[in-house]
């Protein structure tokens, strides 16, 4: 790989729950503008991943972490990082919508720019138009701006998630199953919108669905009880896995 | 095998006995629940309802007339509130956001305690530190003082539980898009338990309002208008409990009137609160 043009990768990462080792020596680099596939059978880590990639995994009480994730070259653990300004240049959206209840679907995607303080001197209805846009949601909710943002159908919130998500500009962009909670008309939409999404940010998306990581992603990493079984180019993890294990995953006989 | 008996009916009506059964139960518990709270309700309604005119409710100077208990009603619970709602609000969001360590162990067990504090204990407290110790006479603010013993810990249980049950995901969506922690608790956290918040201070402030003990001792009672934050203050429990004493009839009469008067304003206070706070940016759980 093009050393060059690694956006962000992992060097050694061990992380724990308690006691509980839930990731082993984990080193994966992601290139900019690229899809990154991640798949495993449950349980096997790749959530705990991507949290450990905007340090959402040290806000859980037990947490514990060692190990390097260089985003741009540079340590986001480094005691002098701030995580809050690291989730700003690194966004993600959840397995489960979750918009804010209490905010409009306006309110929702302005959120990040107003609750960090980031929206002055600039345009906040264009900005939340263009990200709305962006996540193939400006169309169908564009004269109901003021409703809930929980008064959409799932799908719809799925999409709302990720235009809050990118309405901050963030540099990488990760989902955690984007799709598992939702119908195959809204997955398949989700999915052409991860695929746009390429061009302007890098993206790394967990999945249980193996046709989903073979058609969006141009790398996959396969993880197996924490640790990183097999990482390549899609293509050949998909047509000629070299570990057996990765092989059996994929053709559907465990997980 | 024949139809009723692989739909094992025996067992079938049986099991739509015991439902029917627990239902009833269920629906006597309420009755014997409910009928003491209506002939209270009643009770006083019938009472209290003859002693009610525009000189009762208006006049002072007088111990017949309840215009200065209403009025020191009405600042205790402003005083009150104003003390108590900010901490109690504030406790309940360490322990609910923070509060994953010992110290936090320690305070809500402490709250816990203090929720079924003896009132009067608390009165005798601020008697004893304000009235005595700090300002030398009976006031409104010595009573707003005990009064706020008695309004942070229900404020801070209630704020704390309501917060809780914001789903995590709703935190955790803030907190990825780089929102600073005090940010997330302030306009996302906070808003989304808003109607539990309410509840608990609606709740606090009926609890208050009702209060004798704690004022008895604190504000000792004034039959004239408000006469400054360090002077003797009337109250609606405390002229009802003066007033019951009474051989006289007209003033027990006027007892229950005033008894009328402290319930049509909490109920009042509570319908306010929940119109203000209904309509935009209802929470959906």
């Amino acid at each position: 790989m093009d050393n060059n043009n690694i956006k962000m990768q992992s060097v050694d990462l061990n992380a724990w729950f308690g006691t509980k080792q839930a990731l082993k020596d984990i080193n994966i680099s992601m290139k900019a503008n690229t899809i990154t596939a991640i798949i495993g059978p449950s349980g096997c880590g790749k959530s705990t991943f991507i949290r450990t990639l905007n340090r959402m995994h040290e806000l859980a009480p037990t947490a514990k972490l060692t190990g390097q994730i260089l985003l741009e070259g540079q340590n986001i653990y480094d005691p002098n990082v701030d995580p809050v300004m690291i989730r700003r240049r690194v966004g993600m959206v959840f397995q489960k919508p979750n918009p804010f209840p209490t905010m409009s679907i306006y309110d929702n995607v302005a959120a990040g720019l107003k609750l960090t303080g980031a929206h002055k001197n600039k345009n906040l209805d264009e900005i939340v138009k263009h990200s709305l846009q962006q996540a193939t949601l400006w169309e169908e909710v564009k004269d109901d701006l003021k409703k809930p943002g929980t008064s959409i159908s799932g799908g719809q919130q799925q999409r709302l998630c990720i235009a809050r998500a990118i309405a901050l500009k963030p540099e990488v962009i990760f989902m955690d199953e984007p799709t598992s909670a939702l119908d195959p008309i809204a997955s398949a939409k989700i999915e052409k919108l991860v695929v746009e999404l390429k061009k302007n940010y890098t993206v790394a998306i967990v999945t249980h669905n193996m046709q989903q990581a073979s058609r969006v992603s141009d790398y996959t990493a396969f993880m197996y009880l924490g640790s990183l079984i097999e990482f390549g180019a899609t293509k050949d993890i998909f047509e000629s896995p070299k570990n057996q294990l990765t092989e059996r995953y994929i053709t559907g006989e465990f997980g | 095998m024949p139809l009723s008996e692989k739909l094992n009916l025996h067992s079938y009506s049986l099991r739509k006995f015991k439902n029917k059964f627990f239902y009833v139960l269920c629906l006597i518990c309420l009755i014997i629940a409910i009928v003491p709270l209506l002939s209270i309700l009643f009770e006083v309604i019938v009472r209290g309802a003859p002693a009610i005119n525009w000189q009762f409710l208006t006049g002072n100077g007088l111990r017949n007339n309840i215009g200065p208990a209403i009025q020191g009603t009405l600042i205790l619970i402003g005083l009150t509130s104003a003390i108590g709602i900010p901490i109690g609000i504030l406790t309940g969001v360490y322990l609910a956001e923070y509060g994953n360590n010992k110290y936090a162990t320690w305070i809500r067990t402490i709250n816990d305690i203090l929720t079924g504090f003896p009132s009067i204990i608390v009165g005798i407290t601020a008697y004893s530190l304000i009235v005595v110790g700090l300002t030398g006479t009976f006031s409104p603010m010595a009573g707003a003082v005990a009064l706020a013993f008695i309004m942070i810990p229900i404020v801070a249980r209630t704020t704390e539980e309501s917060l809780k049950l914001v789903p995590n995901s709703v935190r955790e969506a803030s907190m990825a898009l780089g929102i600073h922690r005090w940010r997330t608790t302030l306009s996302v956290m906070l808003p989304s338990a808003k109607g539990g918040l309410i509840t608990g201070i609606v709740l606090a402030i009926a609890r208050i309002a009702g209060e004798t003990a704690p004022i008895l001792l604190t504000i000792l009672g004034n039959f004239y208008f408000f006469q400054g934050l360090n002077a003797p203050i009337d109250a609606l429990p405390l002229r009802i409990y003066l007033s019951s004493r009474s051989h006289l009839q007209i003033e027990q009469t006027q007892a229950w009137g005033a008894a009328l008067v402290l319930i049509l304003i909490v109920l009042t206070l509570n319908i306010c609160v929940r119109l203000a706070s209904r309509g935009r940016n209802k929470g959906t759980r």
